[in-house]
């Protein structure tokens, strides 16, 4: 059952529409990741849930009940967030502010129930920063203050957690570990999580749907296979739809233009083709199999590529193709340490490089 | 366990403060007593002057220099939470100058016709001063995020009501501007019981209610949408802090005029000596602290060079500016600016 839905949201700053007809809901155990590019509406979207914006028009449900309606004490109790602001409280200990978290639960004054202090030990021990709870919050690194941030989250013990870009300013082992305790939390607690996130690889990892903002809408909602197939995900970030791995989500810098001055044999690892695309070369990439793990980076970066239906052996007219542009080029690469069954024939432009005396080094380059 | 107690040793020694410098401004002055004279005026004996220069004169001085600057020192903390600015105070935003701005023009119009103002008058005009000129910053501080242009934008606003105080005294009667420089100065001198039943009605009500909101201000210290995420009012929050601020100096200025650099200093070296900034802790300890501190610069101003006084802020700017520079420099060692 859906614990939080929208209608024909319409979000924004004032009367300026940002992103308009959002419907989406989110399940208990359930990650939701709104991807899509810079300004395009993310955080527009997740402050208007968490009421930090005014809503446009549309509704917001939250367990079937209208948003408006609902005290903020009361929402207190069923979304915690976590926010891109930098937050650089005076004299606060981590535990200090992940005991803010309590706050919805608390008393007049705001002081802590033995309850309440073990919610926030639990909640710090869950993600990992138990040890932090006398230092400064000022004096930790990036990785850490997010983890105390989603630890604040945490001990405010409710159903949805909203997180804003909770990876940015992380190093991979800390995006990792993010959302690795973020997967977690939703399996054990069965909790909700909406949040924004700026890398597709992880975004097609982590996420059990995945919504796509672009052009003012949300264009797209559906299972990151659904999302990650064709190449929409190009399309949607304005990209060169051959310079965009769908595979692994990366992209590959502009290829050189021109035409090509050396000839690739191809078979190995895609560094030859990076290399050669940061000293401004343009190449030609042949015979090469269309399911090879070098094959994305050398079609992104060749300006001519000759390539092989996957695990078909590499056929003579291939080779015959291969050959012509291999002789209009300056020089050739071998990037193929042994040929097997299937790329037997490159052999051949091996031989012929040889024999024209233009075979060289990566490392001549 | 060791946060409590630094909290209790911290209290302890702004109480022993307290009680020392109380006694120490009572027996000092240009009439000096011992304790045992003090004691027996204290038990209703003594001689009519001695029970004079008591219970008219010093009593009510000490009693307003510690209510007064306890109120300085909560309306800075106070502003400092609500522009997350560690130099914000009633002085440096302009917020006093404001205040004593519109006192001079009420004092000036109304004794010039042979009106003279109450107490309540002047904590009223005051507070209309007080909260132009927060209205002023706050439409700044919309536009700007940046905190020192602030700063800039309430010493200016400062200098330029100083400066409209300045001329309008000018063009006042002679009987005026004796009673207008002498308050302009600031000084708690001249305080009757009426003015400290006035006193202390507004600053108990004031720091009180600051002290109820301890609980939002702490959601607020971790961050605007923090709070509201945690089901603060955060409009709601803004105005009533707003509105504590500026009556607390306005009172101040009401009563006492302008009185520098005790916003900041007090609400920092309590905060260095608790080693925290929860609201529930420093609201009240700044009151305290304050007080103790407006009660040494108090009793130094008027015996430093008696029988002349000199004026309370000279005295507040010696103790207090440095600490602005130590909080600055501070600052910057420890976030590496």
């Amino acid at each position: 059952m859906s614990i939080l839905n929208t209608e024909k949201l319409t979000v924004g700053y004032g009367r300026k529409v940002i992103v308009g007809d959002v419907t989406f809901s989110v399940n208990r155990g359930e990650i939701l990741t709104l991807i899509g590019a810079n300004g395009s509406g993310k955080s527009t979207v997740l402050k208007s849930i968490l009421m930090q914006l005014k809503k446009i028009s549309g509704e917001i449900y939250i367990e079937n009940k209208d948003i408006e309606k609902l005290r903020l004490p009361e929402l207190a109790k069923k979304v915690s967030a976590v926010m891109t602001e930098r937050i650089a409280p005076e004299l606060m200990t981590c535990r200090e502010v992940v005991e803010s978290g309590r706050y919805p639960y608390t008393n007049g004054l705001g002081i802590l129930s033995a309850t309440d202090r073990e919610k926030v030990s639990e909640a710090m021990e869950l993600v990992g920063v138990g040890n932090l709870a006398f230092n400064p919050f000022s004096q930790i690194s990036d990785g850490q203050r997010q983890r105390v941030m989603l630890a604040r989250a945490i001990c405010q013990d409710t159903e949805i957690i909203i997180l804003d870009e909770p990876t940015s300013f992380l190093d991979i082992r800390h995006k990792m570990e993010l959302l690795n305790t973020l997967r977690k939390l939703v399996r054990e607690k069965n909790l909700a999580v909406i949040m924004s996130l700026h890398e597709l690889d992880l975004a097609r990892k982590i996420s059990d749907r995945i919504m796509c903002i672009n052009n003012g809408i949300s264009e797209r909602i559906g299972t990151p296979e659904e999302i990650f197939s064709g190449r929409y995900i190009a399309d949607m970030y304005g990209l060169d739809g051959d310079s965009f791995d769908y595979t692994f989500c990366t992209a590959e810098l502009e290829k050189t233009a021109g035409n090509p001055e050396i000839f690739v044999i191809a078979g190995g690892n895609p560094e030859i083709y990076r290399h050669l695309q940061r000293k401004n070369i343009p190449f030609a990439v042949g015979v090469i199999h269309e399911n090879t793990i070098e094959y994305p980076v050398a079609k992104a970066l060749a300006t001519e590529i000759i390539t092989e239906k996957p695990f078909e052996p590499v056929s003579e007219k291939s080779v015959e193709k291969a050959l012509e542009i291999m002789k209009k080029c300056r020089s050739v690469v071998n990037n193929c340490k042994r040929f097997g069954t299937m790329n037997g024939k490159n052999a051949i432009l091996l031989e012929q490089a040889e024999k024209l005396g233009i075979l060289r080094n990566q490392a001549d380059f | 366990m060791k946060r409590k107690l630094r909290y209790i040793a911290g209290f302890s020694i702004i109480a022993v403060g307290l009680v020392i410098l109380f006694i120490v401004s009572l027996t000092c002055g240009s009439v000096r007593f011992s304790l045992a004279e003090l004691m027996e005026i204290f038990s209703g004996n003594g001689d009519i002057m001695g029970k004079n220069i008591i219970f008219q004169i010093r009593l009510p001085r000490v009693i307003a220099s510690v209510l007064l600057g306890g109120a300085l020192s909560v309306s800075g903390f106070l502003l400092q939470t609500f522009f997350s600015n560690p130099i914000a105070s009633p002085f440096v935003l302009g917020i006093s100058s404001g205040a004593k701005l519109a006192t001079a023009i009420l004092m000036i119009a109304f004794t010039g016709r042979g009106i003279i103002l109450g107490s309540v008058a002047l904590v009223v005009s005051a507070f209309i001063g007080a909260m132009s000129a927060t209205g002023f910053i706050l439409a700044i501080s919309g536009r700007v995020k940046n905190m020192s242009v602030l700063v800039v934008c309430g010493v200016m606003i400062g200098y330029i009501c100083t400066a409209v105080t300045d001329i309008i005294v000018n063009f006042a009667e002679d009987s005026n501007i004796i009673n207008l420089h002498n308050w302009s100065v600031g000084t708690f001198s001249g305080t009757d019981w009426v003015d400290i039943k006035i006193i202390s009605v507004i600053v108990t009500v004031c720091v009180t209610s600051a002290f109820l909101l301890s609980k939002p201000m702490t959601a607020y210290q971790i961050g605007e949408g923090y709070a509201l995420n945690m089901g603060v009012n955060v409009r709601l929050f803004r105005l009533e802090i707003i509105l504590l601020s500026s009556i607390l100096s306005a009172c101040v200025t009401a009563f006492a005029g302008v009185v520098s650099f005790v916003g900041i200093a007090v609400p920092h070296i309590v905060k260095s000596l608790f080693g925290t900034a929860k609201p529930l802790i420093i609201i009240p300890a700044c009151f305290l602290g304050g007080g103790v501190f407006c009660m040494l610069c108090d009793l130094i101003a008027r015996t430093l060079f008696a029988p002349t006084e000199i004026g309370i802020s000279s005295v507040t700017a010696v103790f207090g500016a440095p600490v602005v520079l130590w909080v600055m420099l501070g600052r910057r060692r420890r976030s590496g600016v």
